[in-house]
């Protein structure tokens, strides 16, 4: 199966439901995406399909052919978000940070609170309550 | 430039914001294999017949039997057997351990277990097996209760609470030489280190315990990752290969310990004026299959029962019974939310019972410097209860909007509470923990068992040091922990790290720079070598506590809070979205305040979801909703705004005047909340409170 990774061509060598999720973390060795709950609810495997936040433990590896996947590795360490994170105290275990930028990547320029908020929605952080969070996204 | 108080940057933060931090499943190792475990399916009975056709085909299969040392889980007691052999007690209990190389050929193995069932006790309050009782007495409450002019009775119950960290459990565990080494995903490597030496029969120096990044914790992985550790371990050595367990999150919902449900009733004598006169406090806990933490979390409950207010005359009676239900333990605020939960909203009652304001009921008897507690604690100056009360009145404009809601589908209601830091009585006198410093060629580091799960632990022990050597934040950093190479400071809970683990290394950067003189540490070790300094913990003057009869100082200190709750309720679908939050909290000193705001929005969004959206539903004595599907936790939707204001009452007991802050938050919120729905005209006294609770409630009152 041939998808484009972070902006690289890669080849992935398993079967067509093999969960985009394990493709990554497994075939890639990308394992800065996580697995909190494996039923599309907790956010931490969102990444980016075709700029789409998705739940990569939903998606079948075949859904992601031909198609341009972004992860947390393809940021660098140096995006304005990750930034933003780090300075604020918006990752505290860290496990759903990586889902929570990739989200929030998909936001309009200058989002509103209410922008974060309903875009995070699917994105579950145990440990901040958020605020963290929204501060990091308001103020990246 | 002094770090303490200062929001400094988390030293992991780097890694986390990067996805490069590296979690349990995140590692591997050469020839690993994969493990699952194979559970009972009924509450409680007989194993008749196990059969399966594993053996050869690549497996590797474990039972009790192939357990070197004893078959025991080593936490308080050693009732909870690591793998059942002939009886079990709850659904989820360990029977069978599998391991195989491809994951896929694992999950697909079928194993047939038979059964002579018997009939389960579900029901705590028709369970005669006692786990743990013990009472508390202060002066003569049945006597008092006499002079009292009314006395208001109530039960006030709490549901079960899955701690829902977002990474699951797990562990690997690697043979290595003789021994092995068992990396994980956990709160006290320590525990697990001494788990393993029962299980496995060896000595201390050939077995390791090394914390991974660990994606959060909240007391659900104080314990449990013993059991795992000890079957990966035992599954390594059976097979000589690496084994790595990592729970998906059903079976980590389904199997895994959760917050004790509690029932609690109060008999409390009050004059018109409002004076507590007497208290009367029952509480049961229920326990779960085995014994596991209940008797720690139900003193610490007990303590917490009669709350921040000075009676003379109080009675609490406490005990933890067994089900056979999964074994419940620790969580967050370790059975005194259950207990101030109860009290708060029962003061609630009192004030509505005497027509008096809320707030002039907790002012009138709020516990302040010289009053003592109901083990007989004499309160010092750092006793702030009043102070965060008015705080909270004042900041919250609480008087002004209770007028302006009244009558409206808006309500808001108050909670004040505290919490004691550290291990309950001579805990910390028996834990004896030892923090370590060493000079490296940048300036130092700190060994510690410690384990970061996300409150900060890395970030603020190196504040402390950092100030306390005089030295930069930046010449700070931290060891792995790994029980070879760092002492054992105590495990990662009950608002003890920065308090207790803190003030041990405050202690040795000070002995430290008496040795090394003015040099930058750093300077030092290109000098002369390396220098370790190791302290002890010691007791603070003027602490005893009797451990027979339940009196004297329960903790070293306590923090302080209050918390506002603003609501409003869907008059259509009767669910209850918080609106607004007041948090104050006086925690003594923020070594950094980023991490401190972080440990009460945290700690209170876990609040409002234990007080309005989390539900365990138990059905046959297992989880029937053991799915973040139909579990439901706080989102950014259920989140509401909140105001945190931090105190800074110094304790002489804390670095810097430091004292816990990382349970206190999770106390307040459900009973603030609930308080709330009292001000709407519904009586609520159960949690969670559920659209379905809601609308009973509303149907009783119209």
């Amino acid at each position: 199966m041939r998808l484009r990774v972070n902006g690289r061509d890669a080849e992935v060598d398993a079967p067509p439901m093999t969960r985009l999720l394990d493709a990554l973390r497994l075939h890639c060795g990308l394992t800065g995406t996580k697995e909190g709950c494996g039923e599309g609810e907790c956010g931490a495997c969102t990444v980016l399909l075709d700029g789409e936040p998705v739940c990569s433990c939903l998606v079948p590896l075949a859904h992601a052919e031909g198609a341009e996947v972004a992860t947390i590795e393809g940021l660098g360490g140096d995006h304005p978000l990750q930034r933003a994170f780090a300075e604020h105290g918006a990752a505290q275990c860290g496990i759903c940070t990586p889902g929570m930028i990739m989200t929030a990547l998909s936001l309009p320029a200058s989002p509103t609170l209410d922008d974060v908020r309903f875009a995070l929605a699917g994105n579950i952080c145990r440990c901040t309550g958020y605020h963290a969070i929204y501060r990091a996204i308001l103020r990246a | 430039m002094p770090s303490v108080g200062r929001s400094v940057p988390r030293k992991d933060a780097h890694d986390k914001v990067t996805g490069t931090a590296r979690y349990i499943d995140d590692l591997a190792f050469p020839g690993m294999l994969h493990a699952r475990t194979i559970r009972s399916t009924i509450a409680r009975g007989r194993i008749r017949d196990i059969r399966h056709e594993l053996d050869g085909n690549g497996f590797v299969v474990a039972d009790f039997r192939d357990i070197p040392g004893r078959n025991a889980v080593s936490v308080v007691e050693d009732d909870q057997p690591l793998l059942a052999e002939r009886e079990v007690r709850h659904v989820a209990e360990p029977v069978l351990l599998l391991a195989h190389e491809d994951a896929d050929v694992l999950r697909r193995a079928t194993v047939e277990i038979d059964y002579v069932p018997d009939e389960p006790v579900l029901d705590p309050l028709r369970s005669t097996q006692v786990h743990k009782s013990l009472r508390i007495v202060k002066g003569d409450a049945e006597a008092a209760m006499r002079d009292a002019d009314v006395i208001v009775e109530g039960q006030y119950r709490t549901g079960h609470q899955e701690q829902l960290y977002i990474e699951p459990n797990g562990v690997i565990a690697v043979p290595e030489g003789d021994g092995i080494a068992v990396y994980g995903s956990l709160q006290c490597p320590f525990y697990v280190h001494k788990a393993l030496r029962v299980v496995l029969g060896l000595p201390a120096d050939r077995i390791r315990v090394v914390q991974a990044e660990t994606g959060g914790g909240f007391g659900g992985k104080e314990e449990y990752p013993s059991v795992i550790a000890a079957h990966a371990a035992v599954l390594a050595l059976k097979a000589r290969r690496p084994v790595k367990l990592v729970y998906d999150r059903l079976e980590d919902m389904l199997a895994t310990t959760k917050r004790h449900p509690s029932i609690v009733r109060h008999r409390t004598g009050v004059m018109r004026d409002g004076r507590l006169v007497a208290m009367q406090v029952d509480i049961l806990m229920d326990g779960g299959a085995y014994v596991t933490l209940s008797p720690v979390v139900l003193s610490r409950g007990a303590i917490h029962a009669a709350g921040p207010y000075r009676c003379d005359h109080v009675l609490v009676e406490a005990r933890a019974v067994a089900t056979h239900t999964p074994p419940n333990g620790a969580f967050r605020g370790f059975g005194a939310p259950q207990t101030q939960f109860a009290l708060e909203v029962h003061m609630e009652r009192i004030a509505e019972t005497l027509s008096m304001d809320p707030v002039r009921l907790r002012e009138m008897n709020a516990l302040r410097p010289g009053d003592t507690t109901a083990t007989g604690q004499r309160m010092e100056s750092d006793c702030t209860a009043l102070q965060v009360l008015q705080e909270a009145v004042s900041r919250s404009d609480f008087h002004a909007k209770r007028e302006r809601y009244a009558g409206t589908n808006r309500g808001i209601g108050l909670s004040l509470f505290f919490h004691g830091a550290g291990f309950t009585g001579s805990g910390e006198v028996k834990l004896a923990s030892r923090a370590s410093l060493a000079t490296t060629e940048h300036g130092v580091r700190i060994l510690v068992g410690s384990a970061e799960i996300g409150q900060g632990t890395r970030t603020m022990h190196a504040q402390i040091v950092a100030d306390a050597l005089g030295i930069p934040y930046d010449d700070v950093e931290t060891a792995l922990p790994d029980t070879a190479h760092v002492p054992d400071s105590g495990p990662t809970v009950a608002s003890r790290t920065c308090m207790v683990v803190g003030g041990i290394l405050q202690r040795c950067a000070v002995e430290l720079r008496e040795r090394i003189g003015d040099l930058h540490p750093g300077e030092h070790y290109r000098l002369h070598g390396e220098t370790t300094v190791t302290k002890q913990y010691e007791a603070p003057e003027g602490i005893a506590w009797d451990d027979a009869a339940y009196r004297g100082e329960a903790y070293a200190t306590y923090a302080w809070a209050c918390d506002v709750a603003e609501v409003e309720m869907d008059p259509d679908t009767y669910e209850i979205r918080p609106i607004h939050f007041t948090a104050v909290q006086d925690i003594g000193k923020a070594i950094n305040p980023t991490l401190v705001a972080g440990q009460i929005e945290g700690g209170t969004s876990q609040g409002i979801g234990w007080a309005l959206l989390e539900e365990v539903v138990m059905r046959d004595g297992a989880m029937a909703n053991a799915q973040m599907t139909n579990y439901t936790v706080p989102t950014t939707l259920d989140t509401p705004p909140m105001d945190v204001v931090i105190v800074e009452t110094p304790s002489r007991h804390g670095p810097f005047g430091a004292k816990g802050v990382g349970e206190m938050p999770i106390d307040g919120p459900a009973p603030a909340i609930v308080n709330a729905i009292r001000h709407l005209g519904l009586d609520i006294r159960e949690i969670p409170a559920t659209p379905e609770r809601i609308q009973e409630a509303a149907c009783v009152s119209a």
